[in-house]
């Protein structure tokens, strides 16, 4: 499935709610080696991505490496959505 | 009948290391080591001192504050990750220095979790077994080295609490416990050290899973989350514990807290913390308690004061 540019905008802003700064240019990048990101703002973000799209990450999806990027997250909800 | 909490107890060693000391090992400053985890100091053991030194403190102590002697357990638990050798683990030792020589003792090596899958099944074995001593004690700085993402966070000390068939001053009412295995490796002890975090995936799994099993605990006794008095957690981090009373939605006061000078005592940590609140004189009411841990192994158990 192609890039969903309408997704990836929400998914910046949701990035930018959590972290209080923008999301990188560079969509593959990782918020987490970034710095942009901690261990405790992820679970927010998962919780964001979750009441923004209205789905619901089962446990077996909290996988830090399916949240890294929004290129990642994006793709996630390609197939989830 | 039923299960009942008597007491708690702990033991923890003398050598306070503040941040500073541990802030030019690992790379970082003691504000930062502050700002991730909440911890401001830990107590590490003495060389030679080891996790079953630390368990016979902590029994003698609650022994001591439940009135009851050892020769009168029906069984004694150890959990702990970090003992000094893979069998016999440490509650052998630990019971033949309470003198016991007959008492069936168990170890439950459950990193983090250990005291809390103790509790749970010393509430269910009480009836059967008699006085049920639960002990977690952890030598955690023998399995870090100059990783600032677990170096900072591990202290070592001892817990210990009472279940009885007898009633007592909490009676227990229920419990959930859970494993996953998935992610048995992203919080592991090999045997050779050091120990090996993933962060990441440690605190997005333990952010949803202590607030599911409190939630799921409490809708089995038709408890609400702002009826509890107190939350006894495992004492991991300053910053998990706050995120899991934003979850519950219930005031951060709730949750005891003393990983800010004791650091995370792994399996001890939420027996030392219930040792320390049942000082405090608490209000009576539902408590609750949970823990997260290496496997992952979860739960919560609720109880209530009887008086």
């Amino acid at each position: 499935m192609p890039p969903d540019s309408t997704r990836r905008q929400r998914l910046r802003i949701l990035v930018q709610e959590v972290a209080g700064k923008p999301a990188p240019a560079d969509e593959q990048e990782s918020l987490f080696e970034s710095g942009l990101l901690d261990s405790f703002a992820l679970p927010d973000l998962v919780s964001a991505i979750e009441k923004e799209f209205g789905i619901k990450v089962p446990d077996s999806d909290l996988n830090p490496r399916k949240f890294d990027s929004i290129d990642r997250m994006d793709a996630y909800l390609a197939d989830h959505s | 009948m039923g299960a009942y909490l008597h007491g708690f107890g702990a033991y923890l060693p003398e050598r306070v290391v503040p941040n500073v000391e541990l802030a030019e090992r690992v790379g970082k400053t003691s504000e930062w080591i502050e700002s991730v985890s909440g911890i401001q100091e830990r107590r590490w053991a003495r060389p030679e001192e080891t996790v079953a030194d630390m368990g016979v403190a902590a029994a003698e102590d609650c022994l001591r504050k439940a009135g009851i002697a050892a020769n009168t357990l029906g069984m004694l638990m150890v959990s702990s990750g970090s003992g000094s050798r893979g069998f016999p683990g440490p509650a052998a030792e630990v019971a033949a220095r309470l003198g016991l020589d007959s008492t069936p003792a168990i170890d439950l090596p459950i990193a983090s979790a250990g005291s809390l899958f103790g509790l749970a099944l010393a509430m269910r074995l009480a009836e059967t077994q008699g006085d049920i001593l639960v002990v977690a004690a952890e030598k955690m700085s023998a399995l870090i080295e100059n990783d600032p993402n677990t170096a900072i966070l591990f202290g070592d000390g001892a817990g210990a609490a009472l279940v009885s068939a007898r009633p007592g001053r909490w009676r227990m009412l229920d419990a959930v416990l859970h494993t996953d295995g998935q992610s048995r490796d992203a919080l592991a002890f090999d045997g050779t050290g050091p120990l090996k975090m993933n962060g990441l995936t440690v605190i997005l799994q333990a952010a949803r899973k202590i607030p599911s099993s409190i939630t799921e605990v409490l809708a089995r006794q038709n408890i609400s989350a702002q009826q509890v008095t107190a939350f006894l957690l495992h004492q991991a981090n300053l910053n998990l514990v706050t995120r899991v009373a934003k979850s519950l939605g219930v005031d951060p006061e709730k949750m005891f807290s003393n990983v800010q000078r004791y650091g995370n005592t792994s399996s001890a940590s939420m027996l030392i913390a219930a040792s320390e609140w049942a000082e405090t004189n608490p209000a009576p009411g539902p408590i609750v308690f949970s823990a997260f841990g290496a496997g992952f192994h979860w739960g919560a158990i609720v109880a209530d004061s009887t008086a």
